[in-house]
């Protein structure tokens, strides 16, 4: 038997208002793979996100009766995974940045077991191909070393949603994930209880469609809440413990 | 020097007002408008205002004995930690109960979405 081959893979795609893009996300991640199960998170969006998605007959799709954000859209899909015994979960964002023929590095370091968690990310090899906005970059600095200095590892990425977990670590995060903007204190939450986090270059895409959830006023109270949530998460105790 | 049983007019208006407070948190938990265990810090002040109002010279010890020289500001910084205590409990309250809600908004959507699959498997009418 081939390692990988029996494992049952969801890709779970966090989705609010992304008509213009859910359909092509959905058949990218089906001709990159058939026997990845793709799960779409509605997030209770306004649009008809969830009809497109439901008519492509590829993936499962759930809608929430009402809008939790991107962290209780994807740990619904955590609860989902665990539900119905997935051995491995990758979040893939609906809007389009993210590229399927990248999934396979994510996924590799997790069938070997080298790691729990591994995080897609722009900045660890070449540094100058993603454009971002000076607010972004900024947050995204702060976080590199805020994680880099509490869990002792060096993490480029933090504000990534392009991650693939193993069983243990989305088990983990199905009862204990962030709300609101999770990505960089999950890196804190992970670490802290001992999860491997491994981090491989991925391309990302410029979005296609649609306008980022974080900009102008909402960037700096989105910096801030998150600073506070990362050191919270830094001085709780364990939650659990691991060999 | 701390028992002075004269009663002005101020008193009496103070004693009338906190044990109709005091009743009143009583009946609203009677009727169950309000549950046990979140009435309980609005009990423990409402015995401290009733407190403070009969014993006169309570107020004045009090606040010698924090070393407030103006004793009135004894009673606004009791005002003052009784409220913020009961904000500090709303906010424990509503954070549980984000809490509970965002694990039944992501039930309800793994439920609704095993229905829907029950109901193509089974080809039957919505």
């Amino acid at each position: 038997m081939v390692l990988g081959v029996s494992m049952k893979i969801l890709i779970i795609v966090p989705a609010y208002n992304e008509s213009e893009n859910i359909v092509n996300v959905i058949s990218s991640l089906k001709n990159q793979n058939n026997l990845w199960d793709v799960l779409i998170i509605n997030d209770y969006s306004k649009d008809n996100t969830s009809e497109l998605a439901k008519s492509t007959n590829n993936a499962y799709v759930i809608d929430l009766p009402a809008n939790l954000g991107i962290g209780g859209g994807v740990q619904t899909g955590f609860k989902f995974a665990k539900k119905y015994n997935y051995d491995i979960c990758l979040q893939f964002d609906g809007d389009g940045q993210h590229i399927a023929s990248e999934i396979p590095k994510l996924l590799n370091p997790i069938i070997n077991n080298s790691a729990d968690v591994v995080i897609g990310s722009r900045f660890c090899e070449k540094r100058d191909n993603f454009k971002s906005t000076f607010a972004r970059r900024i947050g995204i600095k702060i976080f590199e070393i805020l994680n880099s200095i509490l869990i002792g590892q060096k993490i480029t990425d933090n504000t990534s949603g392009f991650r693939a977990y193993n069983k243990a670590a989305f088990h983990f995060l199905s009862e204990f994930y962030p709300s609101d903007y999770p990505e960089p204190e999950a890196v804190i939450l992970l670490g802290k209880n001992g999860f491997r986090i491994s981090e491989v270059f991925t391309k990302m895409q410029e979005r296609q469609g649609g306008k980022s959830s974080i900009f102008g006023l909402k960037s700096i109270y989105y910096i801030i809440k998150v600073i506070f949530a990362i050191f919270m998460t830094a001085i709780r105790r364990k939650i659990i413990k691991r060999k | 020097m701390f028992l002075n049983f004269t009663i002005n007019r101020v008193q009496i208006i103070a004693i009338v007002g906190s044990l109709f407070f005091f009743f009143f948190i009583l009946q609203l938990v009677r009727k169950r408008r309000i549950k046990e265990e979140y009435s309980l810090l609005w009990i423990f002040f409402s015995i401290i205002f009733i407190l403070i109002s009969v014993w006169k010279d309570g107020l004045e010890f009090i606040a010698r004995f924090m070393g407030i020289a103006y004793s009135p500001m004894a009673f606004v910084l009791i005002i003052i930690m009784a409220v913020i205590l009961i904000l500090v409990q709303f906010s424990m309250v509503i954070s549980k109960l984000t809490e509970k809600n965002k694990n039944l908004i992501q039930e309800v959507g793994i439920l609704k979405q095993e229905i829907d699959e029950l109901i193509k498997k089974n080809n039957l009418q919505k």
